[in-house]
């Protein structure tokens, strides 16, 4: 009996390998609404960086010769009740919005996940008590929450970025919570064979790394929310207010002058649905594109 | 029962306490001796606790307490709005459920296609678009350009039901445009998946229509997921009809919350938060309960 | 015995991202009247593609029945519109299937009722009474006890093999010609594996179908196949009566299959040889013997020429392969 002389790989030769990199990259750019979102999304970074460049005039000055102009080849988009241009007040409507959503997120993150954390090491009465809360913010809608909050604290910058932070912190806290209580599981049994002291550190050296994707694909799932958020609390007029340029507080102003001025209200109003999308496409077409399982659905 | 009663005694501590803090701060705006007499008036002068201890009871005898703005009872304030309220937040609900589930059917059943992308681009916008922002739009357009539907006020129907209908029609249709586009997605997506499973192949191998098996075998399962979602639309509708209500001028809870919050009025601010709690948490438990009727197994598992 | 299915030259193919796979790669074979056919291979060598083929239940898109003819009934099934009417009264009326993961083949959200009667009126026309009532002499029929109380029950409420059993009871419950079990003992217990095959003996028997067994183990046909085909690679590298595969297997796959089962009438110690390498990759698949890598009675010949085509060696027992392997045993 001959051993089969021929090489078995010369037949059975296996597909190409390509890198998680290259398969992310692939998924990620494969839907074309995707990358409009991102094209939207870096056009608003950009204009929100060099909004002094690409404004035609000081978003605060006031005109009180030439209210409430029409679009006009001096004024594009027209003028508000106070004479202030709003195409500027447009773009460096953008930097609130972006500063808002990254400070949000990032305060919202960062408290989320320490309140989590700390739930699930200490476990017992604090972890009872941190996640009771959680339980009872939860069951407030954020916007409310953010509008009562709000209106508590008074407007302003800094209060609403409070307001919403706290609305926000409960997916996060729930899902550190959530990871380290199954890894308390497990590396409980290793950690009592293990040296002792050892424990902690390898539930954060585990933590840590496993945490990465699915607050990742929460925040993209919040961030959409919290412009939406902001943009509906300056319209109520609780939040950023005149001569603060944001996106919602314009919508208001211009809502007295629908009549005669729509422009007022539509072009805050289109910029807000445009970075809201652009926001929610590219966060969904992240999360497509992490999600293992959904590999080779397009 | 009891542990949604539980569960809004653990909401409580977080407001409460904050508003009463807001209450002593803003009041200052006011003379001295008229603030002194209001907060006789509504007890303010008790230490925090008591006052908590003594709305607490009154929220279980039925009684909110008295508005400090329109020195009425809340409880008068409130059943004068709420079914205004509640007359547009069940008609959102009820189209976000039909139209969302009807619009995912159709994307799933015509995947790829045509209706199929631009239907999912709507949905994208429909869950970009900012309440307050449609309806300016919509109150534009149709309202003031056009001139087919009144832009502001309310009639109940029993009184003109075709004037009631047209005002309605607006803020409606803000209020449920995220609803139809999330229903919509959630609905294409969990067909989609539905489609994939073996049963669904042992249903074609027994020869059965494409009617059929979708409307036999596949919409009960697809709809569990769903359910879910529409369980978290409660919250997301009252928080639009803040908005909706806000510029459409309808005289709802939406917005007396506004106001209130603006006035300081923290009495009713609390109320409405309390009882939008409860609400949450009733559709929580009823989304329960409708999984056991469209999932057997959790029924007898 | 008369023929009642014909399979010429069926090929199936799906693209993928990788680029198209041969699934089933031009095979024929034939189903008599009331007889026991075994279709045997490895996983992945396109004997379930092809019995899904047949029925036409390839999913359209990645998968292509792109060549062949099913002769039922005088009729070349694969004219038929997948999803016309004419094929659909075809499905689970002239020709059913059971499947392999009995978990997951029944409709959660519905009463085992339900589904067994949905056939039973489309099919049959019979009224909702009628329908429950056939429905539960199908379920006695199959061994199931408290058939009355338990027809109104949900699949999650059976066990494994007793959901098997239900998919059988469908299956058979129109009255079909053929019965196509496609791996139906593969996700159960050896018990209940016995168990399931003599029930489907007994019930084709009884109404007189015809069954096929597909399944990558040759101990499940053993017993109860007239007629084995062999596969490999989406094409049939060997066929004929059980008696001939079992008693002088000629091609080399099949040889070293048999090498992997025990069997009784052999010495105790004989050791079980698997068989070196790997299932070929369908996409890129040579011109001659695919088996050739992991053959070792090759010779010269088998890396010139195309693969083989099936000749014959004995009573309706065909090989496709260049060696008499009879010779080097």
């Amino acid at each position: 009996m001959t051993q089969p002389s021929i090489a078995i790989k010369d037949f059975t030769v296996a597909p190409p390998r390509i890198t998680s990199w290259q398969r992310f990259r692939r998924a990620f750019f494969s839907r074309w609404i995707v990358i409009i979102g991102l094209v939207i999304l870096l056009v608003m970074m950009f204009t929100a960086i060099f909004a002094p460049w690409l404004a035609p005039y000081d978003p605060y000055k006031q005109d009180l010769s030439s209210p409430l102009l029409q679009p006009c080849k001096a004024h594009l988009l027209g003028t508000d009740g106070l004479g202030r241009d709003t195409l500027s007040r447009v773009i460096y409507g953008s930097r609130t919005a972006l500063l808002i959503g990254f400070a949000v997120t990032g305060v919202a993150v960062i408290v989320g996940m320490v309140l989590g954390l700390c739930a699930g090491y200490f476990g017992g009465v604090v972890s009872m008590f941190i996640m009771r809360f959680i339980d009872a913010l939860m069951s407030i809608p954020m916007i409310l929450l953010a509008l009562v909050i709000a209106s508590v604290l008074g407007g302003g910058l800094k209060n609403v970025i409070i307001a919403l932070s706290i609305g926000t912190i409960c997916p996060y806290t729930r899902i550190m919570n959530g990871l380290v209580l199954s890894i308390k599981q497990n590396d409980y049994i290793l950690a009592e064979r293990a040296m002792g002291a050892s424990d902690s550190r390898t539930m954060f050296s585990h933590i840590l790394p496993n945490a990465f994707q699915p607050i990742i694909v929460m925040i993209t799932m919040q961030l959409g929310f919290l412009i939406l958020a902001e943009a509906g609390l300056s319209f109520l007029g609780i939040g950023i207010e005149p001569p603060f340029a944001a996106w919602g507080s314009m919508v208001n102003d211009g809502y007295q002058y629908l009549m005669t001025n729509p422009a007022l209200s539509f072009a805050p109003g289109i910029c807000i649905m445009l970075v809201v999308f652009a926001f929610n496409m590219v966060g969904d077409g992240l999360r497509d594109a992490l999600d293992p399982r959904l590999r080779g659905m397009f | 029962m009891t542990l949604v009663i539980f569960f809004i005694m653990r909401m409580l501590p977080g407001d409460p306490l904050r508003l009463y803090l807001s209450e002593t701060q803003s009041l200052e705006s006011m003379p001295p001796e008229a603030v002194a007499a209001l907060r006789h008036e509504f007890g303010l002068d008790k230490p925090l606790i008591l006052q908590y201890t003594s709305w607490i009871g009154g929220v279980f005898r039925g009684d909110f307490g008295t508005s400090i703005y329109y020195r009425e009872s809340v409880g008068t304030l409130m059943l004068e709005r709420y079914p205004i309220t509640l007359h547009l937040g069940l008609l959102s609900f009820v189209i976000s459920c039909i139209l969302g589930v009807l619009l995912g059917l159709v994307q799933a059943l015509r995947r790829g296609k045509w209706i199929d992308t631009s239907l999912t681009v709507l949905a994208y916008f429909g869950i970009s678009i900012p309440t307050f922002w449609l309806g300016i739009l919509l109150m534009y357009f149709l309202g003031l350009k056009l001139g087919l539907l009144p832009i502001s006020g309310y009639t109940p129907p029993w009184e003109n039901f075709w004037l009631s209908t047209r005002q309605v029609i607006m803020p409606v249709i803000c209020m449920s445009v995220m609803g139809i586009a999330g229903t919509a997605r959630q609905m294409r997506s969990s067909m989609l998946e539905v489609t994939r499973q073996d049963y669904i192949r042992t249903a074609w191998s027994k020869g059965l229509g494409e009617r059929t098996i979708v409307y036999r075998h596949m919409l009960k399962n697809s709809l569990i997921p769903v359910v879910t979602l529409l369980g978290m639309f409660a919250p997301m509708i009252l928080v639009g009809s803040v908005f909706a209500e806000t510029v459409f001028a309808i005289p709802g809870v939406g917005r007396l919350m506004v106001s209130s919050i603006f006035g300081h009025d923290y009495v009713v601010v609390q109320s409405i938060t309390l009882l939008v709690a409860a609400v949450v948490i009733l559709c929580n438990l009823i989304v329960d309960i409708s999984y056991g009727w469209l999932d057997p197994r959790i029924r007898y598992g | 015995m008369a023929v009642i299915l014909t399979v010429e030259n069926l090929k199936t193919q799906f693209r993928i991202e990788g680029g198209l796979v041969k699934a089933v790669d031009g095979i024929s074979f034939h189903i008599n009247e009331r007889e026991i056919i075994g279709l045997v291979g490895e996983s992945g060598c396109g004997k379930s593609v092809s019995m899904l083929s047949i029925m036409q239940l390839i999913s359209t898109p990645p998968g292509e029945i792109v060549d062949g003819k099913v002769i039922f009934d005088g009729k070349d099934l694969l004219k038929l519109e997948a999803k016309g009417a004419e094929m659909r009264s075809i499905r689970g009326s002239k020709i059913a299937m059971i499947f392999q993961e009995p978990m997951t083949s029944l409709n959660p959200t519905l009463t085992i009722c339900r589904q067994l009667t949905e056939m039973l009126e489309l099919h049959l026309g019979m009224d909702s009474q009628a329908s429950r009532k056939r429905g539960i002499e199908l379920l006695k029929l199959v061994g199931i006890s408290d058939a009355e109380t338990r027809v109104d029950d949900y699949p999650h409420q059976f066990s494994g093999g007793m959901r098997q059993r239900v998919m059988i009871a469908t299956a058979l419950s129109c009255n079909p010609r053929i019965l196509i079990a496609d791996e139906p003992t593969t996700a159960t217990d050896v018990t209940t594996q016995a168990q399931l095959l003599e029930l489907m003996k007994d019930m084709v028997t009884r109404f007189n179908a015809s069954l096929v067994i597909v399944t990558h183990n040759l101990g499940v046909v053993a017993r109860y196949a007239q007629r084995i085909y062999v596969m490999y690679a989406g094409r049939i590298v060997e066929s004929g009566n059980s008696k001939d595969i079992f008693g002088a297997p000629r091609h080399p796959y099949t040889i070293g299959l048999l090498k992997c089962v025990p069997r009784l009438d052999e010495a105790l110690d004989r050791k079980l040889v698997p068989i070196p390498g790997m299932p070929p990759n369908l996409i890129r698949m040579p011109p001659n013997c695919a088996f050739l890598p992991r053959c070792q009675y090759h010779i010269e010949r088998c890396m010139q020429e195309p693969w083989p085509e099936l000749r014959e060696v004995g009573n309706q027992h065909y090989v496709s392969c260049y060696i008499n392997t009879q010779e080097k045993q």
